[in-house]
């Protein structure tokens, strides 16, 4: 069986608008292979797949399936060519039964009036005695999140598919659960399906017994390499993943930070389910990077400590004081501060003014006798529009009229307003362009620089190594490193993210 | 720009806004133009003033909606209030106490109403939709077993306080310069008080008011409260000119009301209205109101009617929407 290769793409290409995603990828899987691709963030992974999925149309480039040529225009010419997509996040009917929801598509384009439950209750057992002793007329809404994912792999075999492509399955799963899906994925395999698996759990790629047998690498949209995993071991892959040069087109770090006090202090701090025991302290005038993979609890430790999130246990201590906040109110009061990580849901007033968004958190400062001070206001935001560049034609406009570069802006005026003492910032520039980007950067480094702490959680590593002093490394909810200084490299954030011992 | 500070406050689609405040007079003209040639009653002082008494009172209770609207919650036990104000307050009247006080007592009482069901939508965490379906049925009930389920007569009140629903300065009802005091006090809050600003953003979106600090939960306690206080007044009202409380009066106020908000710009998901576009919506839905019943039209019609007004006033708002989108 080995060695009949069932999908091969060539030389793809990708744009969307004016960037390029994919600069002509190769890519190819066997009958009975597990296929693991990796790559950072925005290496094109996803785009790659969603190709082959039928979401998105490449700009050229060649797909073969069993040596044909094909033309993929949708996701139901993938399924006709037997590509099954199992995503990421689960999209199954929850109020409905496991065995309705494997044969949704049977059930949807079956011609008969009724539905014969007793047989579909039989096909669905029949699918799952493979994979796990899931009751078929159990509702989805009543299993748990790997058995629910479960569901989604029988829902793919019920198509009768030979290609699965797995977008990263262990996001959501413990240690065990994703012991239990390798081992599902490995019964696949020797039906002869093959599995092309996304993940950014390198470790597990490596660790899990014969989880993989060979590993492609994307890096920047660019195909680097496919490899043996058998002939490969973790450092090489993470060498070539990261193989950049960063530094540059960040602002300088400051050398010396000594002697400035400590601002905050955070001692065993646990939610009781995202996160447990963290313990760490900010400096003054310090950019304090909190990193990890997506899912490993770095967003939900921030809102904890602006009491915007429950917490368990644990104290915080700002300038030695302990201070017990409770709510968001309390926070902004004491000038410590969140940046949320998406701007549009819980950010911004998309239906409100430019001023109305930057005067929010100082409403209070700038009333008097229970009025809004119309002029204040006015000054206030106009300073704030003139100092971070914000382009607008007035600021009575809309918010969502702006770029994304300008809402993010936005943002950052609505805390600089208040003259904050500590930020939280989460994901700072998503999704937003270079130049806006840069001055993002500059704009934090200058507040460093005013004795301001700030906390940055950023996916995208290059930015945490080019802006933190000090990054925290969090995996599964626990702290798992601290990096300072000159060690602060991809390689030692990302070993210590998938809790690789070194 | 100064001027529009208000309009533009609702809704980025300034123009559009302007457009349909600007819709909105032009169809009631028309209508009653229509009216004019159609019914010789219509423009009679009479019937001016008996639409302006309705106005008003109905009106009263659309300025708690819009509130409540723009912070992106929903209250249909207003109806059931305004009913149960006339009946609590005519009741203690009854059992001897002055119908003054007996007013400031049920209106204490109505606002504890309207901050029990925000309890049940911030705190436990119901939707308001529910809860408020279920006030509407509470309060109903209290109103019947308190009246025992006949209306209170209530022709023994003093002439001073009938004059709140009856009383006339010069040609005016004072019922509409009490309504028209509420409407200027109200509107000026929405456009500069600091709470009502709050509102908006709460309406607007509610987590990131949260996450800039603003307390989410005392705000809609306070809508709720404004709210049900509103609807307690224009009960008292109803009961002042009617002389009688009715438990089972204002059936399907909410209805109207929620209407009314719509029509004049306001939307369920929160964060738009405005007090100018809510009197429109109030006002044209008042004139359709009397044109039908000038007209003799059955009854039962006049409600399938309302109902489609409603409909095409939010598809025609949803259509415009869409395209200022694009």
């Amino acid at each position: 069986m080995p060695n009949v290769t069932i999908l091969e793409v060539n030389g793809i290409e990708k744009s969307f608008g004016p960037i390029k995603v994919l600069k002509g990828v190769n890519f190819s899987v066997r009958k009975g292979e597990v296929h693991a691709l990796v790559g950072e963030n925005g290496a094109g992974k996803s785009t790659l797949m969603n190709i082959i999925g039928g979401i998105h149309r490449a700009d050229s480039g060649e797909i073969f399936i069993e040596g044909k040529r094909v033309e993929i225009k949708n996701p139901l010419d993938a399924q006709k060519l037997g590509i099954a997509f199992v995503h990421q996040e689960i999209a199954l009917c929850h109020s409905v039964t496991v065995a309705e929801n494997i044969f949704m598509s049977a059930i949807n384009s079956s011609k008969n009036l009724v539905v014969n439950y007793k047989k579909l209750y039989k096909d669905a057992a029949d699918i799952l005695k493979q994979l796990a002793p899931i009751p078929p007329d159990k509702k989805v809404e009543e299993l748990s999140i790997p058995d629910q994912q479960i569901i989604e792999i029988a829902k793919a075999l019920s198509m009768n598919c030979n290609i699965i492509i797995f977008d990263e399955p262990t996001a959501s799963l413990s240690e065990n659960e994703s012991t239990v899906l390798f081992g599902i994925i490995s019964k696949l395999r020797k039906r002869g399906i093959g599995i092309i698996y996304i993940s950014h759990r390198i470790n597990e790629i490596f660790s899990q017994a014969h989880s993989s047998d060979r590993i492609s690498v994307l890096r920047d949209g660019c195909y680097i390499g496919t490899y043996n995993v058998s002939e490969s071991d973790q450092k090489m892959v993470i060498n070539k993943m990261v193989g950049r040069e960063i530094g540059s087109m960040y602002p300088p770090k400051k050398s010396n930070k000594e002697g400035l006090g400590t601002l905050l202090e955070v001692r065993n701090l646990s939610d009781g389910k995202r996160f447990k025991n963290i313990n760490f302290k900010l400096q003054q005038g310090e950019i304090l990077g909190i990193s990890g993979l997506v899912g490993a609890g770095r967003s939900e430790i921030a809102q904890a400590v602006c009491g915007l999130r429950d917490k368990q246990s644990g104290e915080v201590f700002y300038k030695g004081k302990n201070i017990n906040i409770k709510s968001s109110w309390d926070s902004v009061k004491k000038g410590i501060l969140y940046l949320p990580e998406d701007r549009k849901v819980d950010g911004l007033f998309l239906l409100l003014s430019i001023k109305q968004n930057i005067s929010v958190m100082v409403l209070d400062n700038i009333s008097k006798m229970g009025f809004v001070k119309k002029k204040t206001e006015i000054e206030c935001t106009q300073r704030m529009v003139d100092a971070l560049k914000i382009i607008c034609r007035s600021i009575n406009q809309n918010v969502s009229s702006l770029s994304g570069g300008n809402q993010q802006k936005i943002l950052f005026a609505k805390l600089l307003n208040v003259k904050p003492n500590i930020m939280f910032i989460d994901e700072p520039t998503r999704g937003i362009d270079v130049g806006a980007k840069s001055e993002i950067h500059k704009l934090l480094r200058n507040l460093a620089d005013e004795g301001v702490g700030i906390i940055m959680i950023s996916s995208e590593l290059p930015e945490v190594i080019g802006m933190c002093d000090r990054v925290l490394v969090i995996h599964e909810g626990n702290l798992s490193g601290e990096v300072t200084g000159s060690e602060i490299s991809e390689t030692r954030i990302i070993h210590l993210a998938s809790d690789i011992k070194e | 720009m100064e001027k529009l500070e208000g309009v533009s406050l609702i809704s980025g689609l300034n123009i559009i806004k302007k457009f349909r405040e600007l819709n909105l007079i032009i169809i009631i003209i028309l209508i009653s133009i229509i009216m004019i040639i159609l019914s010789p009653v219509f423009m009679t002082w009479q019937n001016i003033s008996s639409v302006l008494m309705s106005f008003a009172t109905d009106g009263i209770v659309v300025m708690g909606m819009t509130i409540i609207l723009i912070a992106g919650e929903i209250d249909l036990s207003v109806a059931s209030v305004t009913a149960f104000a006339g009946v609590l307050a005519g009741k203690m009247f009854l059992g001897g106490m002055n119908p003054w006080l007996a007013s400031v007592v049920t209106l204490v009482v109505c606002a504890f109403i309207g901050a029990t069901m925000s309890y049940f939508y911030t705190k436990i965490k119901l939707s308001s939709f529910i809860t408020t379906v279920a006030g509407m049925g509470i309060v109903r009930g209290l109103c019947f077993v308190i009246s025992k389920g006949t209306p209170l007569s209530l022709y023994t009140l003093p002439a001073g306080f009938k004059f709140l629903g009856q009383g006339k300065i010069g040609f005016i009802p004072f019922a509409v310069i009490l309504f028209l005091t509420v409407v200027v006090f109200i509107d000026l809050m929405l456009r500069y008080s600091t709470t009502m600003r709050k509102v908006y953003y709460v309406g607007s979106n509610e987590k990131a008011a949260k996450f800039s600090g603003i307390n989410t939960n005392k705000i809609k306690l306070g809508v709720g409260i404004a709210c049900s206080f509103l609807a307690g007044l224009a009960g008292i009202m109803y009961m002042s000119k009617f002389g009688a409380g009715i438990p089972g009066a204002s059936q399907g106020l909410e209805l109207t009301a929620i209407s009314a908000v719509v029509i004049g710009g306001g939307s369920l998901s929160g964060g738009r209205g405005s007090i100018l576009g809510s009197i429109l919506g109030i006002a044209l839905l008042s004139v359709i109101q009397n044109a039908m019943v000038l007209l003799a039209i059955n009854v039962y019609y006049q409600q399938l009617v309302m109902g489609c007004i409603l409909l095409l006033a939010v598809t025609l708002d949803q259509l415009s929407q869409r395209r200022a989108s694009i």
